[in-house]
């Protein structure tokens, strides 16, 4: 099973909804409330991302017997220096970006952290993938 | 800690979930960045905030935080609390700032709370 969402740029109201959706779905097949909330919290996050600094994208979520992947998807600016952008507490986001509860430069850290593997790869004026890799069951080794 | 016990301490309007005031909560999380929330895991989560947008009750949605705090006497639109409803939270509002708030609820015995190695 493959879930594709499209993630609109810069829309408060919007963003966060196919994470939204995501959990349901994860929710009703059974799974782990804990791995639930760990794809959740992670999708969130690049969900926001691509909709605050990726100008827009796509987010892909395939179901495997044994992991969930996700692939996150933008044609954004890109991204300059990929170990700083993983820094906690890092953030170029605008005060604007700030009042509406983002840019504590959390978001990434919060992914890898969530995600039981995480590949970020990007090319300035280029874009963003992000891939992140969830093992079920017995497959993860915390 | 009842979450009746919260509205008592922050003096507080409660605008949604009226009903579920008996719910326990062990711990407590204050923040107005909402990655600062995603990067607390508890379990029986109060938030506290100073954000009143969609974002923030997503966020404790997306992370099963059943209790939402709007400090600051920031008073809660009708679609959060449609939001609020729909997701069977309890949303209050507290006319006491941020440090009030959680100083209040510390005071009372909530002790439970995020600690993180300084990196
Ligand atoms: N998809 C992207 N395209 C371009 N730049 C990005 C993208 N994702 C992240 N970045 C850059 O990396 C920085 C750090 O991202 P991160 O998600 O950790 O923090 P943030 O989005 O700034 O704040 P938070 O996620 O805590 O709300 C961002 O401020 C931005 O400069
Ligand atoms: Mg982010």
């Amino acid at each position: 099973m493959k879930l594709t969402y499209s993630i609109p740029s810069m829309d408060f109201s919007a963003a966060g909804k196919a994470s939204t959706d995501v959990k349901k779905t994860l929710a009703q097949l059974g799974l782990d409330r804990d791995l639930v909330k760990r794809i959740a919290v992670a999708m969130y996050e690049g969900e926001m991302n691509i909709a605050i600094h990726g100008g827009g994208g796509t987010a892909e979520i395939e179901f495997s017997p044994d992991r969930i992947d996700i692939l996150l998807v933008d044609r954004g600016p890109g991204i300059a220096d990929i170990a700083l952008a993983m820094t906690e507490g890092f953030s170029t986001a605008s005060e604007e970006v700030r009042s509406m509860g983002f840019g504590a430069g959390m978001g990434l850290p919060n992914m890898k952290r969530n995600a039981d593997e995480m590949t970020v790869e990007s090319r300035v004026g280029e874009g963003t993938s992000v891939r992140m890799r969830f093992l079920l069951g017995a497959a993860r080794c915390a | 800690m009842k979450v009746r016990e919260i509205v008592g301490l922050l003096d507080a309007k409660v605008f949604a979930g009226a009903d579920q005031l008996d719910l326990e909560v062990q711990s407590a999380c204050g923040a107005d960045l909402m990655s600062d929330v995603m990067a607390f895991v508890k379990e029986r989560v109060v938030l506290l905030t100073g954000l009143m947008n969609p974002q923030a009750l997503r966020t404790a949605d997306l992370l099963d935080i059943k209790v939402v705090v709007f400090v600051r006497g920031k008073k809660p639109t009708p679609d959060l609390v449609a939001m609020a409803e729909e997701s069977g939270m309890i949303l209050m509002t507290t006319k006491y700032s941020m440090f009030l708030a959680c100083g209040r609820l510390y005071e009372a015995g909530l002790r439970g709370g995020g600690v993180r190695e300084i990196s």
